[in-house]
């Protein structure tokens, strides 16, 4: 068995491989090259070296966009996963119409970006022309309307994750500790989180990210009005590679950026919270 | 073991199938969307007859969602016709640059696409042929709608569009039938202290006229602030470009923002809505304002007709007016005419698709098919010779129209020279805080001037 899966691993390997070398590792090196290059097609690009990382230093609009992004990651993440780790611990006592709940919590998900964007404008609209304002009043408002409407959309799937963390903690571990006379603020803190830690994991990797790389609910929410304030980074990427004539290269080095952040923050957080897992 | 090692194989064999299928249904379907079908069968007949197109193709990227139809259907007829494959894609809407970027990169580019103007052209330019000796050109009726550099031509309009004020007659002739109203007619409109005077005036006895407000909601919703950011622009642009004699620069002088400022002001107060509110409102509420008889003025373009037609407001009472800003002598302005329609064709496509595309532009400006398409189906007014004879029925070109003749003098489109979208961002932007008061109005002439300066060096470095 062994040897055959040895003699056949190309057969199973190679479309994927393949697949990925296509779909991703060519375009990804292309980008990176792209980055040090002019041009107006990818096809027909002129080497430039190193001005278009110049060109971003000049551009404050992408460093405060940064800020943006990182505030707004820091407050997703804790909101996001707070809110549905409670709701996941509620769906968890067995109370009447749990699936029910479940289910509704879950449907905002499958909402696409854009639409979801246009659905909370109106909303947060609405009620704001009670007050005489609109979302672009200022960055501040279009900053919680995208925690409003992203933590609307999150919230439900991660609460599904740590719905099955929870459901998988042994009964027994639990028992124990009530017979040991723990109150349930310590079964939560020393049994249930480090037992779900894995979970916990899971989510604040996708949230992380998710809110990182947020753009067609930025788009569709504010496009950044008013005055880019409430621009976060992948729109900035967009609005540099569209928005000036012989800029595509600009855009292009800020995404190389982008994702030497993602990358780093995604994997820092992934090793932080691995740490904390415990065996079973 | 050996039941195994064919199921094995069998798996791995279905992938690969599957992933072959996957690729070879998709180029398949791409086919279907043109008119290759067609063209195949029509392609024998036309070699034995006429045989001078040859072998080349003709794929046109279209800018104007719109029309996307009369374009395939107008394909269609000239394959028919000829034999010649014409693919017509459309980007959908504010993608065309993106569309275009990606398209161009492709083996198959297109053959002919769009630019809107200088600073588009200045991207592309690589790519655009020479047409000054092309037939097309020849058939155009003036210089003016050509984007020319020295004697190279790169790039031709095939349409021209005129803006304004969009007015209700109707509405308008109750307010002059009012007592103490300020006009008698709207013929007295001839500048903006009169307009001024009218739409306070307006605004102030909105009830007694049974509309909302004067103007429609000034939207800096995506879809309508570009009738702020970039056509209202137009006019301080266009009149110090006028007294520097000048068609561009690389650094505006701001000599008439408070002009800019003036009619700005006009639309926010004598408005359907809260100044404060307007970054809600979008273009399809301003043009069902109108549409309902809801408000006196609108400004938008003769491209509006089909938004608002059909509703409240009859055909017959839909008139333009020039936008007036207050600068002296204005009683002499006319509407907004120009073009941001550009085609060219591209210049590293095949020696033959050249050949075709150049034949196919000017079968669609001299063919009796294709002036019937362009005036007749997708409703456009062209700057082409072969076009004299077509009437509109589109009352908002026949106002255009009778501007043209009236002895005043048409303003220009110069915010083709605008330096770049981030200008036009930045002003729509400063804009909006204006109106919300977030804002002041430095911040709206900083984003003018300033910017600029700043958006020319970034976009010519």
């Amino acid at each position: 068995m062994e040897k055959a899966i040895k003699r056949y691993f190309p057969i199973f390997a190679l479309p994927t491989m393949a697949a990925f070398l296509i779909g991703f590792i060519l375009p990804f090196a292309l980008g990176i090259y792209l980055s040090f290059c002019e041009f107006t097609t990818v096809t027909d690009a002129k080497f430039v070296g190193m001005k278009n990382y110049a060109r971003i230093l000049g551009d404050d609009t992408f460093l405060h966009s940064l800020w943006f992004t990182a505030l707004f990651t820091v407050v997703t993440v804790v909101v996001i996963n707070l809110l549905a780790f409670t709701i996941a611990m509620l769906l968890t006592k067995g109370i009447r119409g749990t699936n029910v709940f479940r289910t509704v919590f879950f449907m905002p998900n499958l909402i696409g970006g854009i639409v979801l964007g246009y659905i909370w404008q109106l909303i947060l609209n609405g009620i704001l022309a009670y007050f005489g304002r609109t979302l672009t009043y200022s960055g501040t408002y279009g900053f919680w309307g995208l925690v409003i409407l992203l933590s609307w959309q999150q919230v439900g799937y991660m609460m599904i994750i740590y719905i099955a963390g929870i459901q998988n903690v042994p009964g027994d571990l639990i028992e124990a500790a009530k017979i040991d006379g723990a109150t349930p603020a310590q079964i939560l803190k020393k049994v249930t989180i480090p037992m779900v830690m894995p979970s916990i994991t899971i989510c604040t990797f996708l949230t992380l990210t998710n809110s990182f790389k947020l753009f067609d609910q930025n788009l569709a929410l504010t496009a950044g009005e008013p005055s880019n304030s409430s621009e976060m980074l992948a729109l900035n990427i967009y609005n540099t590679f569209y928005g000036r004539v012989g800029w595509e290269g600009v855009g292009q080095a800020k995404a190389v950026i982008f994702f030497i952040l993602v990358a780093a923050i995604a994997l820092g957080q992934n090793w932080l919270t691995r740490r904390k897992e415990v065996q079973q | 073991m050996k039941k195994r090692q064919l199921l094995a194989l069998g798996l791995a064999a279905s992938m690969v199938v599957g992933m072959v299928a996957g690729c070879g249904s998709s180029t398949d379907t791409a086919a279907d969307d043109t008119a290759s079908t067609e063209a195949a069968d029509a392609g024998d007949a036309a070699d034995t007859s006429s045989g001078a197109s040859g072998t080349g193709k003709v794929y046109y990227l279209n800018f104007k969602p719109e029309q996307a139809e009369d374009w395939q259907e107008l394909a269609a007829a000239y394959t028919a016709e000829t034999g010649v494959e014409v693919t017509v894609e459309t980007a959908a809407s504010g993608t065309y640059e993106s569309t275009l970027k990606s398209e161009m990169a492709k083996s198959d580019a297109p053959t002919l696409f769009q630019v809107n103007g200088p600073v588009g052209l200045a991207n592309w330019k690589d790519y655009c042929l020479d047409l000054a000796d092309t037939d097309v050109y020849g058939y155009l009726s003036s210089d003016d709608f050509a984007l020319k550099e020295g004697d190279t031509v790169y790039g031709i309009a095939y349409v021209i569009e005129t803006y304004g004020i969009i007015y209700n007659k109707a509405l308008l002739a109750d307010y002059c039938a009012l007592d103490n109203a300020v006009i008698a007619s709207a013929d007295e409109i001839k500048s903006f202290d009169t307009l001024k005077a009218v739409a306070d005036d307006i605004q102030a006895r909105k009830d007694e006229l049974g509309v909302e407000g004067a103007f429609t909601s000034a939207g800096m919703d995506s879809s309508s602030d570009w009738r702020f950011k970039t056509h209202l622009a137009n006019m301080p642009i266009y009149y110090e470009y006028k007294e520097d004699g000048i068609s561009s620069t690389d650094a505006i002088k701001g000599t008439y923002l408070d002009n800019y400022k003036q009619i700005w002001d006009l639309y926010l107060t004598d408005s359907t809505c809260d100044p404060a509110m307007i970054s809600a409102k979008t273009g399809t509420d301003a043009s069902t304002e109108f549409a309902m008889g809801e408000a006196v003025f609108y400004q938008n373009g003769t491209w509006a007709y089909s938004d608002i037609t059909g509703y409240e407001v009859a055909d017959e009472d839909l008139g333009m007016l020039p936008i007036y800003i207050g600068v002296d002598g204005e009683e002499n302005q006319g509407l907004c005419t120009g073009s941001e329609n550009y085609w060219c064709v591209n210049s590293k496509a095949s020696e033959e698709n050249i050949q075709a595309t150049l034949d196919f532009l000017a079968w669609v400006v001299s063919s009796e098919t294709g002036i019937e398409g362009l005036s007749t189906n997708m409703g456009f007014v062209t700057p082409f010779t072969t076009f004299d004879s077509v009437e509109t029925t589109n009352p908002l070109l026949a106002a255009a129209n009778e501007y043209l003749t009236n002895g005043t003098t048409s303003v220009t489109w110069n915010f083709t020279t605008m330096p770049s979208e981030e200008w036009k961002n930045g002003v729509g932007s400063a804009l909006l805080e204006y109106a919300q008061g977030t804002g002041e109005w430095d911040g709206v002439v900083t984003a003018f001037v300033d910017g600029w300066a700043t958006e020319y060096q970034a976009a010519n470095q």
